[in-house]
C-alpha cells in the first residue's frame, strides 16, 4: 500500500488553522499505538461452527487464518454467515476464507489506515510489522477508540501544564513568593472531613509535588484537620503557605486547649468519645501520625485559649517548586 | 496482583463506576482504624475494613490507597460511594469476615503493605 498512493492535497494556512486535533492525531499516532494486539487466530481446518464459537465468545467478528507459522487468509463474521446460509456450518475455515489479504503496516500513521479503509470497503486489516510479522488486527474501532483516548492524554497533560502553577515561582520576582492556602473547618462536620485535605493534596501535587511529598502533607494535614472536627468547640482553620523550598501547614482554634501537651503526643492517649472512635478515629495516635509525616512540629495550646498546631517540611533541592536551573 | 483477580478471590462485587479493574496492587493492609492506616499503610495497597463512612474513603485518597474492600458484605450509603467515583478509588464488598479475607488473600500470594512497627517486634 505504500505504493502508487494518491498525491495529498497541499494544505495553505488558512486550511491548517482549521485542522482539528483529531486529524492532526491522525497523522501523529501509528497504527501500532491503536491496533489490538491480542489476536485470535484460526487454522485452516477448523470448521466454521468452531470458528463462530471463538467469535462469540471473544466478541470479535473476524480473525486471520494461520497455517505453519504463516498467515494464508482472513475470515470474517460475513464469510460465516455465507457458510452458514448454505447449511455448511461444518466445512473448514479453507473454503470460505478471503485470501486475498490486504494487510498494513504497524509502523504506518493511522490515516494511511483510514485511506486503506476508504479505498477497499474492507472492515479488517491484519498488522504486520518491518519484519511481516503478524503483530496485531485493526478495525475502525480500534482507530476511534485509539484516538479518543490520545485526545484525553493530550486533554490530562493540558491540564497538568496549564495548572504545573510552580511556574508561578519563576515568573513571578520577589524576595520571598510563597501561595498561601486557607480552609474553614467546621466542629463535628464529619461528612466533610478530610476535604480541605484533599484539597491541599490536589493543590501539591497540580504545583508538581512528587506523590511521596504529597502523602506525607496530606496525611498529616489529615489528621490535623480530624483533630479540630473532633475536638475543638467552634471548629477552626487550616493555613497553608507553600514556598519553593519548603512548606509550612498549621490549624488554628479557640479551644478548648490541651490541658497536658506532652500527655497528648503520647502515642496511644485520647480524649475521644465512643462515637468518634466507632467511626475509626481517635485511638491516640493522631499526633505521633503527624510528627512522623513532618520535619518540625510545634504545638502551642492553653486551656481556655485555644491550640495551634505548626508543621514544616524541608524540600530538598531536587523536589523544589522553583524549576530555575532545572530542565 | 490486580484487582480483578482480588475481585474474583473473595468473591467481591464492585460498588464504584469506570474501575480499572487491571490496575496493580502491591499488597493489602486490614483495618478498622483510620490512624492505623495512616500509619502504616505503604502506596498501592487494598484496604481491608469494616468501617464504611466517608473518612475511610478520605483515609485511603491521603494514603494512596489503591481499592478499598468491606467485609461481611457491607455496603456504604451512596454518598460514600460518590465520594469514592469523584476521588476514582474502587470500592469491592465482599461476603468475608476480615479474618477470612485476609487469609484468602495473603494464602494466594497478595503481601502485607503493612509498615511493620520495629520497636514493638524489636522488645
Amino acid at each position: 500500500m505504500g505504493t502508487g498512493k494518491e498525491p495529498r492535497r497541499i494544505v495553505t494556512d488558512a486550511d491548517a488553522r482549521n485542522i482539528s486535533r483529531v486529524e492532526e492525531l491522525s497523522y501523529e499516532l501509528k497504527i501500532a499505538d491503536v491496533m489490538a494486539r491480542n489476536i485470535h487466530t484460526v487454522t485452516p481446518d477448523m470448521q466454521i461452527v468452531e470458528v463462530l464459537d471463538l467469535f462469540r465468545r471473544n466478541r470479535i467478528s473476524g480473525a486471520p487464518v494461520i497455517s505453519d507459522g504463516k498467515m494464508i487468509g482472513i475470515i470474517s463474521l460475513e464469510d460465516l454467515i455465507r457458510a452458514m446460509e448454505r447449511g455448511n456450518g461444518h466445512a473448514r475455515v479453507r473454503s470460505y476464507m478471503t485470501v486475498d489479504v490486504i494487510t498494513v503496516h504497524s509502523y504506518d500513521s493511522v490515516v494511511t489506515a483510514l485511506e486503506t479503509f476508504a479505498r477497499t470497503h474492507v472492515g479488517r486489516f491484519p498488522v504486520i510489522d518491518e519484519t511481516e510479522r503478524l503483530v496485531g488486527m485493526l478495525t475502525k474501532g480500534d482507530i476511534t477508540s485509539g484516538t479518543l483516548k490520545a485526545l484525553q492524554r493530550d486533554y490530562q497533560e493540558e491540564e497538568v501544564r496549564r495548572y504545573r502553577a510552580s511556574h508561578l515561582f519563576d515568573d513571578i520576582v520577589s524576595d520571598r513568593t510563597s501561595l498561601i492556602l486557607r480552609y474553614q473547618i467546621k466542629q463535628g462536620d464529619f461528612t466533610r472531613g478530610g476535604q480541605a485535605s484533599s484539597y491541599i493534596k490536589r493543590a501539591l501535587l497540580r504545583l508538581g509535588a512528587n506523590a511521596q511529598l504529597a502523602r506525607r502533607c496530606g496525611i498529616a494535614i489529615y489528621e490535623a484537620e480530624m483533630n479540630l472536627i473532633i475536638h475543638t468547640t467552634n471548629g477552626g482553620v487550616i493555613w497553608v503557605e507553600i514556598e519553593p523550598n519548603q512548606i509550612s501547614m498549621a490549624t488554628i482554634d479557640d479551644g478548648p486547649g490541651i490541658a497536658d501537651v506532652d500527655l497528648a503526643r503520647k502515642p496511644g492517649w485520647s480524649t475521644a468519645t465512643a462515637e468518634v472512635r466507632e467511626m475509626g478515629f481517635g485511638a491516640g495516635m493522631g499526633l505521633k501520625n503527624i510528627e512522623r509525616c513532618v520535619d518540625e512540629m510545634n504545638i502551642e495550646s492553653k486551656v481556655g485559649e485555644g491550640t495551634r498546631l505548626d508543621l514544616k517540611i524541608l524540600l530538598p533541592p531536587e523536589d523544589s517548586f522553583r524549576e530555575t536551573g532545572q530542565q | 496482583m490486580q484487582l480483578q483477580e482480588i475481585v474474583e478471590l473473595i468473591y467481591g462485587k464492585v460498588l464504584t463506576d469506570d474501575n480499572d479493574l487491571q490496575a496493580e496492587v502491591q499488597g493489602g493492609c486490614g483495618a478498622d482504624l483510620m490512624s492505623d492506616v495512616l500509619a502504616s499503610v505503604q502506596p498501592q495497597a487494598v484496604l481491608l475494613t469494616g468501617l464504611c463512612n466517608p473518612q475511610v474513603v478520605r483515609t485511603a485518597q491521603m494514603a494512596d490507597v489503591a481499592a478499598i474492600v468491606f467485609v461481611r458484605g457491607k455496603v456504604p450509603t451512596q454518598d460514600v460511594i460518590d465520594l469514592a467515583n469523584s476521588e476514582k478509588i474502587p470500592l469491592i464488598t465482599t461476603p468475608y469476615g476480615m479474618f477470612e479475607l485476609c487469609g484468602r488473600l495473603y494464602k494466594a500470594g497478595l503481601p502485607s503493605l503493612e509498615r511493620r512497627i520495629t520497636s514493638a517486634l524489636d522488645e
